[in-house]
């Protein structure tokens, strides 16, 4: 597969690990307009970020096209060890996806 | 021996494309039931009130300072604004972010799990000056806070 569109990092501090995600994706709204054609550029945004720690959902984000383009994306949560996997995965509204995993620093 | 060992090959080969075959099905599943739970009237909605009738099954939030919106008081560039949603509220269920000015104005919702902290931080864009609405659903009760950011170039088309 080619390189992923995701970028993570998770780091534990005193028991609290804060997971920092950017995604590559264009995040069109579907109401701006080419200028060049004057044609509307169809919608294509992320809907859904799911992140897991060690397979448990420990977020999920529903998103219009209202998130910039190239998304960055912040959480905390507890719970979470040194070494142990987080997973974060993406789909779009035309059914795309893709996921990667780090594991906690 | 020849045609025999072409014959292995041939099989090889065609257990592989039926592997790939079932893992393309599976993943083309997957989408379908992700995209279902996805709440299309809350991010349709033209309103405020409206959006979070469909979001959360009620329009009436509680000011709360136990909220705190961090965001920029003048955005130079709307189609990147930085907002992070802290809260020290206990039992936080979701944060929804909203800005108000915007065509859609639900631009996200974070369903937060167990472990989860009441803390969110992404980028958003702002089609004019407006305020951004945290929303923060916690003990099946919601409140929100809200902050005025100005935009000189607006994110939403242009």
């Amino acid at each position: 597969m080619a390189k992923s569109s995701i970028k993570i990092r998770a780091k534990d501090k005193d028991g609290v690990t804060t997971v920092k995600a950017l995604m590559t994706h264009p995040m069109e709204t579907g109401g701006r307009k080419d200028k060049k054609t004057g044609k509307k550029i169809p919608a294509h945004f992320i809907q859904e970020v799911v992140c897991k720690h060690n397979g448990a959902t420990v977020m999920t984000a529903d998103w219009s096209g209202g998130v910039s383009k190239n998304p960055y994306i912040s959480f905390k949560f507890t719970g979470g060890a040194k070494k142990d996997d987080v997973e974060l995965s993406w789909t779009d509204n035309t059914g795309k996806s893709d996921m990667t995993s780090a594991k906690i620093k | 021996m020849n045609t025999d060992m072409k014959r292995r090959i041939f099989l090889k080969r065609s257990l592989t494309a039926g592997a790939v075959g079932v893992a393309a099905g599976a993943g083309l599943l997957a989408p379908q039931q992700i995209l279902a739970a996805w709440n299309k009237a809350a991010f349709e909605a033209k309103a405020v009130p409206d959006a979070l009738n469909a979001l959360m099954g009620s329009g009436a939030t509680e000011p709360s300072d136990a909220i705190k919106i961090k965001a920029p008081d003048i955005a130079e560039n709307g189609a990147v604004v930085p907002i992070t949603v802290d809260t020290s509220l206990e039992g936080v269920e979701s944060i929804a972010i909203i800005a108000s000015a915007n065509p859609v104005p639900l631009v996200a919702n974070f369903n937060l799990g167990k472990g989860a902290q009441g803390f969110v931080s992404t980028r958003i864009k702002m089609g004019k000056t407006g305020d951004v609405i945290g929303v923060v659903k916690a003990g099946g009760k919601l409140y929100s806070a809200s902050k005025g950011v100005k935009v000189t170039i607006g994110g939403c088309g242009g």
